[in-house]
């Protein structure tokens, strides 16, 4: 690569790229060209910043100038101004970077300050398209140590010591799941990567795959050494075109420089890597299910025991772990296990990266040391609430976990403090609740996504999660029966004690957790046919006060459905059985006549 | 197929070039690009430093462009900053001066007199 002396780095995750970011790289690539300077400049695809709600991001270095929600047309004053003179344009830089007219270093911006990025350490700086900057940043220097300095029972032992936990969820010792495949006895032994993320809101691992894809590969084959593996295997989501993409690109560019395939390095160790498509069935997250698809089977858990390190993929013994867990094995190896472990509380170590959604100002990706508060994570690198609204609640572990309520906020996030709340880590997805989200409505929410996505094997999640499904549904219609509570918890007993799998296991958990810490809101639903948030439509009134309504119209005009009536001069009335609840009367009530109830 | 030494020879060659995205620490070489620097002839000189710097493998230096600093009758203009030292304000820059700029202040840490500012003074 010839030497640049400024770098346009343009996010080209799924993110960004939803918002044209393709087409602004080739307005930089067009107007370089117009301006003379292709030469002296280059444009550089990457991985996620981290700020989707920022997005398209471009970076330009060596000033880091943080240009956010840039637009195509913008292009041209960034080059004209920025790049051929030097002066960067202060009205499309992120403000929070800009302090006395200099620009911050990015890691004193509040939202990357308390961020460690371990797993995403190259995403936003490499172009995961180009092996040598993987190569240049240490890449494939730990697989290097690996095959020649270390024993494959040494590379298992820095593992372990790590104290690195599967990201995937369930957070087992990572090391002990190695250590369990490489002493498993079988003639062939397979190595993957569960890359089928299916949380709602979680996307670290397309994040990863996207902008660091050879992180994943060179801890793959790292641990095909130490467990005795030959063939890797990476079930990857169908719907994640641009991770697709990457991984294959990257697959290939391995190959071509020896890293992958046989004889590795020269030294003697073989390893290589497909990938497998998933269809997108949350089930297939699931390790069982998982390998059943590869094979080519529906995608359906079994029972375990047998655990996959000794009977897995083929019924030959398998290491899987998530795409996070990989993306911080070649860190480990290249800095030591005292170096991570160092990082985090005293069980959970390290870093874990949460994707930030729902009602926060930053919605993104944020990697943060284990025993974080969620008050730094929500308030001091989300920027908390928008519209000045209060915080609710966060819900992590997708449908899998559950809710903090905001007197939890204090907590230091680690594995053992979300279990014991209630909830789980999960993959990382952390959802955020302000004052206007119903409890009753996102247990409803994340068990109708459970209700779909359960397989059919076995009958408690079958049929149970459907029947805690009606209950919830009536009782935010307004026809919730005395008992509905209780018939809720026995039938969450019964499920997470008789399910096949963990999902279903666990699918009972956010009706649990809300129930927990909001059965409040449940009794008002049942008892007052309310809905103390407001958001359950059935349960809502609209109705003008008499007292201030002067009879203007504006209402009746503004009504899709003609439900507002009335003369000159006396106030006028909504038909509530024509009323379909869509509230545009009362954003448009020039006297604040109109409440909702 | 690669070898070890191929791989960190990969790695250096790759790093000087894009080692410009990480936190720096190096020398930073800025040519004055406003309207009058690249009228006085800013742009050949900024090349010529970045050819320098290429040539020479150095990795843990910086080219960079800022606007005017107000003495335009000077330009073109070319600040060095090397760590823990004072600016260098070299004026009335050309290809060639810029050259042993690069040779003798980045790469020896011998300030070129000659061509400062209070030299011009």
């Amino acid at each position: 690569m010839k030497m640049y002396r400024s770098h346009i780095m343009i996010c080209r995750g799924t993110g960004c790229t939803s918002s044209s970011s393709e087409q602004i790289a080739q307005e930089f690539e067009k107007q370089l060209k117009l301006h003379g300077i292709d030469e002296e400049v280059i444009v550089e695809r990457t991985g996620c910043f981290g700020l989707c709600a920022l997005g398209p991001i471009v970076i330009v270095y060596p000033e880091a100038a943080f240009y956010s929600l840039v637009k195509p047309e913008d292009v041209e004053e960034i080059v004209k101004e920025h790049l051929v003179k030097g002066r960067v344009v202060k009205r499309l830089l992120y403000a929070e970077t800009i302090e006395e007219d200099r620009i911050k270093s990015l890691n004193q911006v509040n939202f990357y300050k308390k961020q460690v990025r371990v797993a995403l350490r190259n995403c936003g700086i490499i172009n995961p398209e180009n092996i040598d900057e993987y190569i240049a940043f240490d890449g494939y220097k730990a697989l290097a140590r690996c095959l020649t300095e270390l024993k494959p029972e040494e590379v298992i032992d820095i593992v372990k010591r790590s104290g690195l936990r599967g990201r995937g969820g369930a957070g087992f010792p990572t090391g002990l799941k190695w250590e369990f495949t490489a002493k498993a006895q079988g003639d062939m032994k397979y190595v993957c990567c569960n890359a089928d993320e299916g949380d709602p809101g979680a996307f670290m691992d397309r994040s990863i795959l996207e902008g660091d894809p050879h992180s994943v590969l060179e801890a793959m084959a790292i641990a095909g050494y130490a467990v005795g593996g030959s063939q890797g295997y990476i079930y990857v989501r169908a719907e994640y075109p641009i991770a697709v993409k990457r991984l294959s690109i990257a697959i290939n560019q391995a190959r071509e420089y020896g890293l992958l395939g046989k004889n590795i390095l020269g030294t003697g160790f073989d390893f290589d890597i497909e990938l497998r498509l998933g269809a997108g069935a949350f089930v297939c997250g699931e390790e069982t299910a998982l390998l059943a698809s590869i094979e080519g089977q529906r995608g359906m858990p079994r029972p375990r025991p047998p655990f996959p390190a000794n009977k897995g993929l083929f019924g030959k013994p398998t290491l899987l772990n998530n795409v996070e867990t990989y993306a911080n094995i070649c860190p480990i190896i290249n800095n030591g296990p005292e170096w991570f472990a160092s990082m985090g509380t005293e069980k959970s170590k390290g870093t874990k990266v949460f994707a930030l959604g729902g009602k926060i100002n930053h919605t993104g990706l944020v990697e943060i040391p284990m025993g974080t508060t969620m008050r730094e994570i929500i308030y001091e690198i989300g920027g908390g609430c928008p519209n000045g609204k209060a915080f609710k609640a966060a819900q992590t572990g997708g449908p899998s976990g559950g809710c903090i309520p905001a007197d939890k906020i204090d907590v230091p996030i680690d594995y053992e403090t979300l279990t014991a709340l209630g909830s789980m880590m999960g993959s990382g997805g952390l959802i955020v609740m302000d004052e206007d989200n119903c409890m009753v409505d996102i247990a409803k929410f994340f068990l109708e996504f459970t209700v779909d996505e359960s397989c059919g094997k076995c009958t408690p999640c079958r049929e149970g999660t459907k029947r805690m499904l009606e209950i919830l549904d009536r009782i935010t219609k307004g026809k919730g029966q005395e008992g509905d509570i209780e018939r809720l918890e026995t039938l969450a007993k019964n499920i997470k004690a008789s399910a096949l799998c963990a999902l279903g296991q666990t699918a009972p958990n956010p009706v649990l957790s809300t129930l927990q810490y909001f059965r409040d809101e449940y009794e008002a639903h049942i008892r007052d046919k309310k809905c103390p948030a407001g958001a359950c439509q059935a349960l809502l009134q609209y109705i003008i006060a008499e007292d201030k309504c002067k009879a203007c119209g504006i209402c009746a005009k503004q009504c899709p459905v003609s439900a507002i009536s009335g003369k000159p001069k006396t106030p006028y009335v909504i038909d509530q059985g024509k009323c379909i609840k869509c509230g545009a009367c009362l954003e448009k009530c020039p006297f604040k006549a109109i409440s909702r109830g | 197929m690669k070898t070890l030494k191929d791989l960190e020879e990969i790695r250096k060659r790759t790093l000087d070039t894009i080692n410009l995205r990480k936190d720096q620490s190096g020398t930073r070489i800025v040519v004055g690009m406003a309207t009058c620097g690249i009228a006085a002839g800013a742009r050949p000189v900024l090349l010529a430093i970045m050819e320098e710097v290429e040539k020479n493998d150095l990795s843990d230096v910086i080219v960079a462009q800022t606007g005017c600093i107000g003495m335009c009758k000077l330009e073109p203009i070319v600040e060095v900053y090397r760590p823990g030292e004072e600016k260098v304000t070299y004026v009335k820059m050309n290809p060639s001066k810029a050259k042993r700029v690069v040779n003798e202040h980045v790469m020896q840490g011998k300030v070129v007199q000659d061509y400062t500012i209070g030299a011009e003074e």
